[in-house]
C-alpha cells in the first residue's frame, strides 16, 4: 500500500510571532521556519506504518515556495521515500491546496492519505475535510490511534467528551491529533541519505487547478493583551464573581 | 567529509531541537538518579552522535573539525553527562585507532564505536600520573605472544560502560618517559581486570568514572595500537588537538545557555520595583559573559576551520582550551550571581551547570598544562626564528 502525506512549511512553533505594522499578515522576514508540527506527526504515522510492513511506500507532498523542499527533505530524512512539490508563491486557501491534493491522489492512487488535522499559522482545520469532499474518500479526523486491519482503517478521533472510533473503508483520510505519536529525531546519514531520494518539482498549472484566492485578508491584528488576573481569598468569593462579574455560570 | 550547507543546518537544528525538547526536560532527574535513561542512550546512538568524529567508511559520520564543533556547542546547550556518554567514543577512544591503528584495528572496533554499540573508554590518567602522564608506571610486558598488563587507572570516565579501553601503558624503561609508553586496545571482559567503586564527583552526576585494575592482564599482541612499541604518547598526544577543540566547543556552548538563563531570569526578578536587568551592574555581567562567550566561539571556530585545511593548529588548540573552560567557568559564575540566592539553590540549573563546568578545567590537560604548551611553543618558535 502507498501512503500519500501532505506537509506545510509553517513559523517554527517556538517563535513568538509579530504582525506586520500595516496589519496586512504575519512578519516572516528573518523568521525560523519548519514543518507544521501536525504534519510531522503524519509523516511519522506513515513511516511507522512502513516499518510495520503494513506500507511499502511514503510518498510526501508540500505546496508552496521553493522553501518547502526542505521540509520534504526533512519528511524523506524521517523515513518517506519521495517527495513531490507543487511550487508556488502564491498565498493559498485551504480549498485551492485540497484541490491540488486531489489531483495527486488522482495521479497516485494511495491506500491512505495523512494530513495534520490543522496548520500552527492559520488553525484552520479544513484541508483534509476539503479532500474527502473532492475525492468521496472516507475522512476520520482528529486521530489518536490509527490502525489498518483486513483493508479498513480503524481510527480512534479525539472528540469533545471521549473517544470516538471509526472504521473506514480505504482508500481513506486521516487527519492527525497531537497524541497521535511523537515524532522521532531524523539522525545525520538519514539527512544525507534523504539528499539522494527523487523529489519532483510541478506547478499548479500542471495539474489545471485554478488556485486564485476565494477569500481575502482584510486585517491581521494581534490578540489583545492579557489583563493580569487576581487572586481570590475564597472558593465563594470565586463563584460569586464567576457569576456576577464574568457572568460564565 | 564536508557535508554541504544545507545538510548540516538540518542536522544541527535537529540536534537542536533534541537538546531543547528532549534533554533539558530531563536535567534534573538525571542529576537526582545520577543516570542517563537508556532509552535517551539509545537515541542519541540512533542520530548517529557516537560516530560523528569516525570515518564513514567505519559506518561513522566523518564530520569535519568545524562541523564537530558546530554539534558540540549544541550539546553543550545542556547538561554535559549527555555529551560524555558519547564523547569518548568521538574522542580519544576512537581517533588514536583512527590516526595510528591497523586495519585490523579499525575494522574490528570503528563500526561498533560509530554505532555506540562498543563504549571506549581512555585510560591515561593513574594515582601518581596525572598531568605528568609520560610517567605512567602501568606496565605491559611482551611474554611469547601476548602482554601482560599491570597497574591502576584513575579517573576512567565510562569505564563501567566500557566494552574497550586504550590503556597507555609502560614497555620500555621509566626513564624513557613518554617515550616509552605505548596504547593497547584491550577489551573490558578480559580475567585480570577490575572497576573500582564509581567516584563521588563534585558535579556531572550521571557520567561516571571509576579506577581500572588490570592484574596480570593477557592481552595479544595484535592489541597494541599500530603494531608498533613506544608510540602511545605520540599517538595520543596527535589527538589532543581535537579533544581541545571538542572540550572548547563545549564549554562555548555551556556558556550560552548560562547567559539565556541569566537573561530570563534578570527580565522576570523585580528588586527595588523594577526588574533587576534595568540595573546597569546585572547589565554589565551579562555584557560581560557575552563577549566573552563570543571571543571563545570565534576563536574554535577560526581554529576548527585551520584544523580542516591542515594547518597545525597545536598553539592554537590550546588556547581555545584555556580561554573557554576558563571563561565558561567565569560565565557560570556571574550566572550564580545574576540569580542571587537563587543562584545557589538546586532548583536553579545554574547551580548544577556551576559544578558541572569545574571538571573543563581538569581534564584533557588542566589549564596550567595549556599554559605551559602554548608558552613552550612560543618560546621554540622564538628560538627557530633567531637560529
Ligand atoms: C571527572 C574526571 C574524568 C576524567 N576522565 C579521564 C579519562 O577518561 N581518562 C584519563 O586518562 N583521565 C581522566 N581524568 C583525569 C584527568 O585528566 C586528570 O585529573 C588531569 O589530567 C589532572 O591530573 P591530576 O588529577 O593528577 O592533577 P595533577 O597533575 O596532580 O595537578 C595538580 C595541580 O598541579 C598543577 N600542575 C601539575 N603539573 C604542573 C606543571 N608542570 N606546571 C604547573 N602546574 C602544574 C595542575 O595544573 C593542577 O593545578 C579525569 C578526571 C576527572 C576529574
Amino acid at each position: 500500500m502507498k501512503i500519500l502525506v501532505s506537509v506545510k512549511r509553517v513559523v517554527d512553533f517556538n517563535v513568538k510571532v509579530r504582525v506586520k505594522p500595516d496589519g496586512t499578515g504575519v512578519d516572516l522576514g528573518n523568521v525560523k521556519m519548519a514543518m507544521n508540527p501536525f504534519c510531522e506527526i503524519a509523516v511519522e504515522e506513515g513511516v511507522r506504518l512502513k516499518e510495520q510492513g503494513i506500507a511499502d511506500e511514503v510518498v510526501v507532498v508540500s505546496i508552496g515556495p521553493k522553501a518547502c523542499q526542505e521540509q520534504i527533505r526533512t519528511a524523506m530524512a524521517l523515513g518517506a521515500d519521495r517527495g513531490i512539490q507543487i511550487e508556488t508563491d502564491q498565498e493559498l486557501d485551504s480549498l485551492a491546496v485540497a484541490k491540488l491534493l486531489a489531483k495527486v491522489v488522482e495521479e497516485e492512487q494511495p491506500g491512505l492519505v495523512i494530513l495534520g488535522k490543522q496548520s500552527i499559522d492559520s488553525d484552520n482545520n479544513q484541508t483534509g475535510q476539503m479532500l474527502g469532499a473532492l475525492t468521496g474518500m472516507p475522512q476520520g479526523t482528529f486521530a489518536s490511534e490509527v490502525n489498518l486491519v483486513e483493508g479498513k482503517v480503524e481510527v480512534t478521533r479525539e472528540v469533545d467528551g471521549g473517544l470516538q472510533t471509526l472504521s473506514l473503508n480505504l482508500p481513506a483520510i486521516v487527519t492527525t491529533d497531537l497524541r497521535l505519536n511523537e515524532p522521532r529525531y531524523a539522525s545525520l546519514p538519514n539527512f544525507m541519505k534523504a539528499k539522494r531520494k527523487p523529489l519532483d518539482t510541478k506547478s499548479p498549472a500542471d495539474f489545471g487547478v485554478d488556485i486564485s484566492p476565494r477569500l481575502k485578508t482584510l486585517k491581521v491584528e494581534p490578540p489583545a493583551e492579557r489583563q493580569a488576573g487576581i487572586i481570590v481569598g475564597s472558593v465563594d468569593e470565586l463563584v460569586e464573581k464567576l457569576k456576577n462579574e464574568a457572568k460564565v455560570i | 567529509m564536508a557535508l554541504d550547507q544545507e545538510t548540516l543546518k538540518q542536522f544541527v537544528d535537529t540536534v537542536r531541537r533534541y537538546v531543547r525538547e528532549r534533554l533539558i526536560p530531563l536535567e534534573d532527574q538525571v542529576a537526582d538518579e545520577d543516570q542517563i535513561p537508556e532509552e535517551v542512550i539509545n537515541e542519541m546512538k540512533d542520530m548517529g552522535l557516537f560516530g560523528i568524529s569516525i570515518p564513514e567508511e567505519f559506518g561513522g559520520l566523518g564530520l569535519t573539525m568545524s562541523e564537530e564543533v558546530a554539534i558540540i556547542q549544541e550539546m553543550g546547550y545542556t547538561s554535559p553527562v549527555f555529551r560524555s556518554m558519547f564523547g569518548t567514543n568521538v574522542g580519544i577512544g576512537s581517533q588514536g585507532i583512527i590516526m595510528d591503528g591497523t586495519s585490523e584495528q579499525k575494522a574490528k572496533y570503528l563500526p561498533l564505536m560509530a554505532s555506540g554499540e562498543l563504549i571506549g573508554s581512555f585510560a591515561l590518567t593513574e594515582p601518581d600520573a596525572g598531568s605528568d602522564a609520560g610517567s605512567v608506571r602501568t606496565s605491559a610486558r611482551l611474554d611469547g605472544d601476548e602482554y601482560i598488563l599491570n597497574g591502576t587507572k584513575r579517573f576512567i570516565t565510562n569505564a563501567p560502560r566500557a566494552g574497550v579501553f586504550t590503556v597507555m601503558a609502560r614497555t620500555g624503561t621509566r626513564e624513557e618517559g613518554g617515550r616509552g609508553v605505548s596504547a593497547f586496545l584491550v577489551d573490558a571482559g578480559l580475567p585480570g581486570i577490575t572497576l573500582g567503586k564509581p567516584d563521588k564527583k563534585m558535579g556531572q552526576k550521571g557520567s561516571h568514572t571509576c579506577d581500572v585494575i588490570f592484574d596480570n592482564v593477557r592481552v595479544p599482541r595484535a592489541a597494541l595500537i599500530g603494531g608498533v612499541e613506544g608510540q602511545g604518547f605520540k599517538t595520543a598526544m596527535k589527538v589532543l588537538d581535537r579533544g581541545r577543540l571538542h572540550i572548547s566547543a563545549l564549554s562555548v556552548g555551556t556558556a550560552k545557555r548560562l547567559i539565556d538563563e541569566s537573561v530570563l531570569y534578570s527580565t522576570e526578578r523585580k528588586q527595588f520595583g523594577t526588574e533587576i536587568c534595568n540595573f546597569q551592574l546585572v547589565q554589565a555581567m551579562l555584557a560581560d559573559s557575552q563577549t566573552e562567550y563570543y571571543a571563545g566561539k570565534c576563536m574554535v571556530e577560526e581554529t576548527a576551520r585551520a584544523y580542516d585545511a591542515g594547518e597545525k593548529v597545536s598553539l592554537q588548540a590550546a588556547s581555545c582550551k584555556l580561554f573557554c573552560t576558563e571563561m565558561v567557568g567565569r560565565v557560570a559564575d556571574r550566572a550564580v550571581q545574576v540569580h542571587g540566592g537563587s543562584g545557589y539553590i538546586s532548583e536553579y540549573c545554574v547551580e548544577r551547570f556551576y559544578r558541572d563546568v569545574r571538571l573543563f578545567r581538569l581534564y584533557e590537560g588542566t589549564s596550567q598544562i595549556q599554559q605551559l604548551v602554548i608558552a613552550k611553543q612560543l618560546i621554540r618558535e622564538a628560538s627557530e626564528q633567531t637560529a
